[in-house]
């Protein structure tokens, strides 16, 4: 789960985390008056969506007025977004961020992360931050500094300074970063982050230190015990698909074929994707049935593949395994296609435990279903399926 | 022979007393595997399925001697689950739990540093042997003894590995799942140097995913591994986006790196024979073994 980076920041706030003054505005007028109430004189005005590479999109405006300001939130409010991160269709704008502007003398990349090779904590650091860092980064990756954290003694303060070292600060800054760390660290794992990216993580031109923006990502699966988290979701950052998938508890990710793919378990999932598009075919999605689904779940599943227009094939693919049985899936089928009186080809390669009683459940059902005995098979015949489908529409 | 478990392996379940632990160990106990315990905090003393219920992992290790625990505990005490078993030194753990948060597993992680414990998964469909043991929520059906040992990060690609050399009389030694998650206990290397090291296989199929670099870690080994068995590769996912969640959690990266491509050409670089889609890992296997 990503947050924005306005909810980001008052929560490092909360940790020590030296962040400029800013309120969220859902409203032009707001901004205007945000701007008012925050005084100064110079203003920063930044989208809020889920994605990098906002401020050459047009995403963040720097304004010397608080008027200005509101016009600023006027022209992104109810757009869509589109940065090298989003995707051609973008991402819907629906608050701006309006923070106190400062004069940044330094940038600095500071960033905490789990490593998954050594299964610990890890911070990246590099003296060369801001909106050019990961090209530098990818040019010249011995500029990035590593720092593993050892979960039995958590993160040693001089390990922290060494560190402030390496990215050329001394003194006070070093101290100041040090301390960041520390405050970065102690929300990481109080948060159940899996990233905290600050970038950059400013000296301004007094020598104080700021983040000027956050990127953080909570662990899907430890979003159970942060009830929290609950009220910063933002459903207006995915597909009604997606938040009916998730109701359902299927794994979906919308994709831009004509092959409705469901199938049970994530790697013959990204198996079967890469088996359509060798046979000339593309998945409209990726669905992963988990081995505790319902058959209610499943149907839920169909009827959403059902649902899109773009489908002219569905391919479902099941290996039963010691917890899902291959009927619960045809039941869940046979469901959802009589309900929405089936319209579509359905190609489905059962195996696995009750294989037979999966296909008993689909044959005395009047739908159109096609059985497959391989895996290639299957795809062959989805592929097939879809394209004579489109070639006569 | 096979690896990590045999017909002597004695079982432990954490867990024993849900559903799901329960239906599931009854398949092991008719399969053949010798069960001989449960641990269920506050149901010490009770008897289920037969077998003697314990507090906790240290109680249940001093009265039974387990080789192996078999961990089915939700996501929420799978952690702690693991970390029992570890401090009870329990020589082999396995997780099948899915959804455990990944900072839990940094300090499972931290403590398996100098233990006497192997950890399977987290997400981990389990470990068979066919017809002499198995750990799990694997189906039995397609599983015959034979001569291909199997690992994977993912289950349902891990069944499909076992069907086609099953239907291909190739047959499995044993078949591991390392399961789908970012962090987590024994990887494709200790893996493979058990396959190496065992008699009973002659070949190894490796089923990877986009995400992270375990199979790029495991083509490294490969490079200066001394086995002359033959190695096939097959790595999911090459057409899915790496900053998307593609269902396991290890699929995401959050600098959208692990693509599949990459990880392809350096298990071929290493040795690896590359099977081109999921359907060819049996064929692509016998003939690596020369049409035996």
């Amino acid at each position: 789960m990503n947050l924005h980076e306005y909810q980001a920041k008052e929560l490092l706030k909360t940790y020590g985390m030296p962040v400029p003054a800013g309120i969220a505005a859902a409203t032009p007028d707001e901004a205007d008056k945000a701007a008012a109430t925050l005084g100064g004189t110079a203003w920063v005005v930044k989208a809020q969506v889920h994605a990098g590479g906002r401020g050459r999109a047009g995403g963040v405006k720097i304004v010397k007025s608080s008027k200005a300001a509101g016009e600023a939130a006027q022209g992104m409010l109810g757009t869509r977004l589109v940065t090298a991160q989003t995707g051609a269709l973008g991402k819907q704008v629906k608050r701006v961020y309006v923070e106190q502007a400062c004069e940044v003398a330094k940038e600095i990349y500071l960033a905490a992360l789990v490593d998954r090779s050594l299964g610990r904590v890890a911070f990246l650091a590099s003296s060369e931050g801001g909106e050019d860092f990961e090209e530098a980064a990818a040019a010249a990756p011995d500029k990035i500094h590593k720092l593993v954290i050892d979960s039995k003694t958590g993160l040693d303060d001089a390990d922290a300074l060494a560190l402030a070292a390496d990215l050329g600060l001394s003194g006070e800054q070093a101290i100041a970063v040090a301390k960041a760390m520390a405050s970065v660290y102690k929300a990481f794992l109080e948060n159940d982050a899996s990233l905290i990216e600050i970038n950059p993580l400013a000296v301004t031109a007094e020598g104080d230190l700021f983040a000027l923006d956050v990127k953080m990502i909570v662990d899907d699966n430890a979003v159970f015990r942060h009830p929290e988290f609950e009220k910063l979701w933002d459903e207006a950052e995915v597909s009604a698909e997606e938040i009916e998938a998730r109701r359902h508890e299927l794994n979906y990710v919308p994709m831009d074929g004509n092959i409705g793919v469901m199938v049970t378990g994530a790697g013959l999932a990204l198996a079967i994707l890469d088996m359509l598009k060798d046979l000339g075919g593309d998945a409209a999605d990726f669905m992963d049935v988990r081995p505790v689904a319902t058959r209610e779940q499943v149907a839920a599943g169909i009827t959403m593949l059902l649902a899109d227009a773009n489908v002219k094939a569905i391919l479902v693919v099941t290996m039963g395994g010691g917890v899902l049985r291959c009927d619960t899936i045809a039941e869940g089928i046979a469901i959802a296609c009589k309900e929405a009186g089936s319209h579509v080809p359905v190609i489905v390669r059962a195996a696995g435990t009750a294989k037979e009683l999966a296909e008993l459940a689909l044959n005395n059902q009047d739908i159109q279903v096609t059985f497959a005995d391989t895996l290639a098979d299957a795809a062959e015949k989805a592929v097939t399926a879809a394209g004579s489908a489109a070639g006569g529409s | 022979m096979g690896i990590l478990i045999d017909g002597d392996t004695k079982v432990l379940c954490q867990g024993l007393t849900g559903a799901t632990a329960t239906r599931l160990s009854e398949r092991a106990i008719a399969y053949g595997t010798k069960m001989v315990g449960g641990v269920v905090p506050g149901k010490g003393g009770q008897s289920h399925l037969h077998l003697p219920v314990f507090d906790t992992v240290a109680e249940a290790a001093q009265e039974t001697q387990p080789d192996a625990s078999a961990i089915f505990v939700p996501p929420a005490s799978a952690g702690a689950a693991m970390i029992e078993a570890i401090e009870a030194e329990i020589p082999l753990a396995i997780c099948v739990t899915e959804r455990v948060p990944v900072l839990d597993m940094v300090r499972v992680k931290s403590a398996l540093e100098g233990s006497n414990t192997r950890l399977i998964g987290p997400n981990s469909q389990g470990v068979i042997t066919p017809d002499v043991c198995k750990i799990g929520v694997m189906p039995e059906r397609p599983h015959t003894p034979g001569r291909i040992g199997i690992v994977s990060r993912s289950a349902t690609l891990n069944y499909e590995a076992v069907d086609q050399t099953t239907v291909l009389h190739l047959g499995q030694s044993t078949s591991v799942g390392i399961g789908g998650d970012p962090v987590y206990g024994m990887s494709f290397i200790d893996c493979l140097e058990l396959f190496f090291a065992d008699d009973a296989t002659e070949g190894i199929i490796l089923i990877g995913e986009i995400g992270g670099t375990a199979e790029e870690e495991a083509a490294a080994f490969l490079k200066t591994a001394s086995s002359k068995k033959p190695v096939v590769a097959y790595v999911a996912g090459i057409n899915a986006p790496t900053d998307r969640r593609m269902g396991h959690a290890g699929t995401v990266d959050v600098f959208g790196e692990g693509n599949v491509t990459a990880k392809i050409e350096a298990l071929e670089a290493a040795g690896a024979i590359i099977a081109p889609n999921a359907a060819e890992m049996g064929t692509t296997m016998r003939k690596a073994l020369g049409g035996r």
